[in-house]
């Protein structure tokens, strides 16, 4: 008897089991829809012909693949008076964030190891300060920024970006890495000071090499900022030290007469095409880093 | 010959509070020097201190003859084993070895040669190439002291190097340490908060409490004599026996008169200790409470005591009893016929007893 009822109670829970998994999938779904539906539009927007465009809907496959747009975007678009599409930017985009990613997590790299493993007088009142750092809004900076550029004698450069990115990063490269060295064991220094090893010899030959899941945290986060900053690029920039981002907003907004929608979607992809990469791939070392050699002991 | 290692009036203070307190230590080369004490009483600094990890507040230190006081740590010809073994993570059990060899840019061969004749010493060949998260914690602690076997030094610093271990491979270690003392005739410090581990091992004890040292002496020396009550109650296990008690002069020595739960008072005779106050803590070892004619002294003067619990421990049977208000135990032969609840007749060894002041806790015999 209470066998019986156990054994329908159970089935009888299973079943609203089943259905509660199969109503999350369909709202995850949708969710999902939601978020792919301007990335399909883009991508299906750039492949057709203006043409198509006007006379389609925005939704449909396109009849007729062509490249036409992706060729003009990268090297024929216009961004004002200059007719180059976004490839001179795009390249200027690479020389401001592939420096800035590296030196802003090296330096980070250094000052974590030195607020977490050498403690000295003050030392938390400076990390104190980095973090306040990260929280200043890059609209403050921008005049004291612009001073300090043109004193430096590298206002509209790409050195001058460089700088203005590693700076500005600093502080959240900080953060990671010394969240990640506080958790390294003091004994660790403390055996590697016996061992004879200096200050940079102990960062070299075994801190740096335990931080492969930090440093590809670190780099992933401070290529999406280098990458997609806007603000900073469009006010330290002049003609032909502009990243990606101004060029694509130049390329959108200064088109005179009928507006080439296939171009722009295809220049937008263009610039966000970067970023995706560095998750795909760097997002597979992450989760290596992560699981590959504890620290523990 | 001058002393390995010379500690003279060491202070040490993190900001304003007094870590360690005019800290005297001297050791011998040879000498296997334990540090003792409570967790927290400063063993880890004063270690740390020697190996000039941390800088100290006043005072000297002198290693091999040389003051060392501001040397730092690579400088120092010492080594240091650690409580977590601090094994570098992404190097191989080789590499952790051989790190501080090739910091010191001594050449491929003499490295080489060193770490096969460590690996042989301390059986760990088979895991020259694994990484320390695939040792357990024996092989750690083993590769831990590899680390320091091949620096051959002066001095060898070991902070609790078996507290990780599970409590079989820590007796296992322990035997292999003190085998590894006697083979190489080194000079070791040695920190623990396990006082069998200080008695084992040890040439010589120190016992420290609140950052104050509170004896310095041979094993036999801190168990027989403890300096005070604190050090006698620390050492020893089960620990020494403290029972309040009055004394009367009695011709050149002293009668003790102890309270002795449901019954009279129990007078005893100490005729080798005069001058004792009115009042004082009686401090005897469980084992020199017997039962009158198994393994009692021929002198030791008898008494009757009412039995609480009777604990057999394999080799000896541990009787439990209250005098002077304080639980006592006594350590007797295991056949014994003692039961809880009733009157059994007790052996007490007058010639091993230490008297302490009750106010300030001194030894005064
Ligand atoms: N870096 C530090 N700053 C402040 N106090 C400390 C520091 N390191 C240790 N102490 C204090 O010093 C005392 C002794 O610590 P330690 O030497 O580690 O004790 P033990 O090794 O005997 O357990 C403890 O009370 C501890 O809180
Ligand atoms: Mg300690």
């Amino acid at each position: 008897m209470t066998d019986v009822t156990h054994s329908a109670a159970r089935t009888q829970s299973r079943t609203g089991q089943i259905v509660l998994r199969w109503l999350l999938y369909v709202i995850l779904c949708l969710f999902a829809v939601y978020y792919l539906m301007p990335l399909f539009v883009m991508v299906t927007t750039s492949l057709k012909s203006l043409e198509e465009i006007r006379t389609g809907s925005l939704v449909a496959l396109p009849r007729e693949i062509t490249f036409d747009a992706w060729k003009t975007a990268w090297s024929g678009a216009c961004t004002g008076i200059q007719c180059d599409g976004v490839r001179p930017f795009f390249w200027n985009s690479v020389l401001i964030a592939v420096p800035g990613v590296l030196i802003s997590t090296l330096l980070g790299a250094l000052n974590g190891y030195v607020v977490a493993q050498w403690r000295f007088r003050g030392a938390n009142i400076i990390f104190a300060l980095m973090l306040f750092g990260c929280f200043i809004p890059f609209q403050v900076v921008l005049l004291p920024m612009a001073r300090v550029l043109g004193l430096m004698g590298i206002a509209g450069t790409i050195p001058g970006l460089i700088f203005v990115h590693v700076v500005y990063g600093l502080g959240f490269t900080t953060l990671f890495f010394r969240n990640y060295y506080v958790t390294i064991p003091a004994e660790l220094t403390k055996a590697a000071k016996v061992d004879g090893a200096g200050f940079l010899r102990i960062f070299w030959s075994i801190f740096l090499p335990l931080s492969l899941p930090i440093i590809v945290v670190t780099v992933i986060w401070q290529f999406t900022q280098i990458w997609n900053d806007f603000l900073f690029g469009v006010s330290f920039s002049q003609a032909g030290t502009q990243p990606i981002t101004v060029a694509l907003n130049n390329i959108v907004n200064s088109t005179t007469g009928v507006k080439e929608y296939n171009v722009d979607m295809a220049a937008a992809i263009i610039a966000a095409l970067p970023t995706l990469l560095v998750y795909v791939v760097a997002g597979k070392y992450f989760i290596r880093g992560l699981t590959a050699g504890s620290v523990k002991g | 010959m001058a002393p390995i290692l010379d500690i003279q009036n060491l202070y040490k203070n993190y900001g304003t509070t007094e870590i360690l307190k005019d800290i005297n230590v001297s050791i011998e080369p040879g000498d296997f020097l334990v540090l003792v004490g409570p967790s927290g009483c400063g063993k880890s600094t004063l270690l740390n201190c020697i190996a000039g990890l941390e800088p100290i507040s006043g005072g000297a230190i002198h290693i091999g003859g040389h003051d060392m006081t501001s040397v730092s740590p690579k400088d120092r010809d010492i080594a240091m084993v650690f409580q977590s073994y601090a094994l570098y993570p992404t190097m191989s059990v080789a590499k952790n070895i051989t790190f501080g060899m090739k910091v010191r840019g001594i050449d491929q061969k003499t490295q080489t040669a060193k770490l096969e004749q460590v690996a042989r010493q301390l059986q760990i060949e088979a895991l020259l190439n694994r990484k320390p998260g695939q040792l357990s914690g024996g092989q750690r602690q083993r590769v831990a002291m590899g680390r320091a076997l091949v620096r051959d030094p002066k001095l060898f610093l070991f902070d609790e190097p078996l507290s990780n271990l599970d409590a079989k491979l820590r007796v296992e270690m322990r035997t292999e340490i003190k085998e590894l003392h006697q083979r190489l005739g080194a000079s070791m410090v040695y920190v623990t908060h396990d006082q069998i581990e200080a008695m084992t091992l040890a040439t010589k004890i120190v016992v420290m409490k609140g950052g104050v040292i509170q004896q310095i002496g041979t094993p036999a020396e801190i168990y027989k004599r403890p300096a005070n009550l604190f050090v006698a109650d620390f050492m020893g296990n089960p620990a020494m026996n403290l029972i309040p008690a009055r004394t009367r002069t009695a011709g050149a020595g002293t009668e003790i008169e102890i309270d002795n739960k449901g019954g009279a008072p129990i007078i005893l005779r100490d005729p080798h200790t005069s001058n004792l106050p009115p009042d004082v803590i009686l401090g005897i070892r469980p084992e020199d409470i017997a039962e009158p004619g198994f393994r009692a002294a021929q002198s030791a003067q008898e008494a009757e005591c009412l039995v609480d619990m009777v604990e057999p421990a394999g080799a000896d049977t541990f009787v439990l009893t209250h005098l002077g208000g304080k639980q006592v135990t006594a350590r007797l032969h295991s056949e014994t016929e003692a039961q809880p609840g009733q009157r059994q007749k007790l052996a007490f060894d007058l010639n091993k007893v230490s008297y302490f002041a009750p106010d300030n806790g001194q030894r005064l015999n």
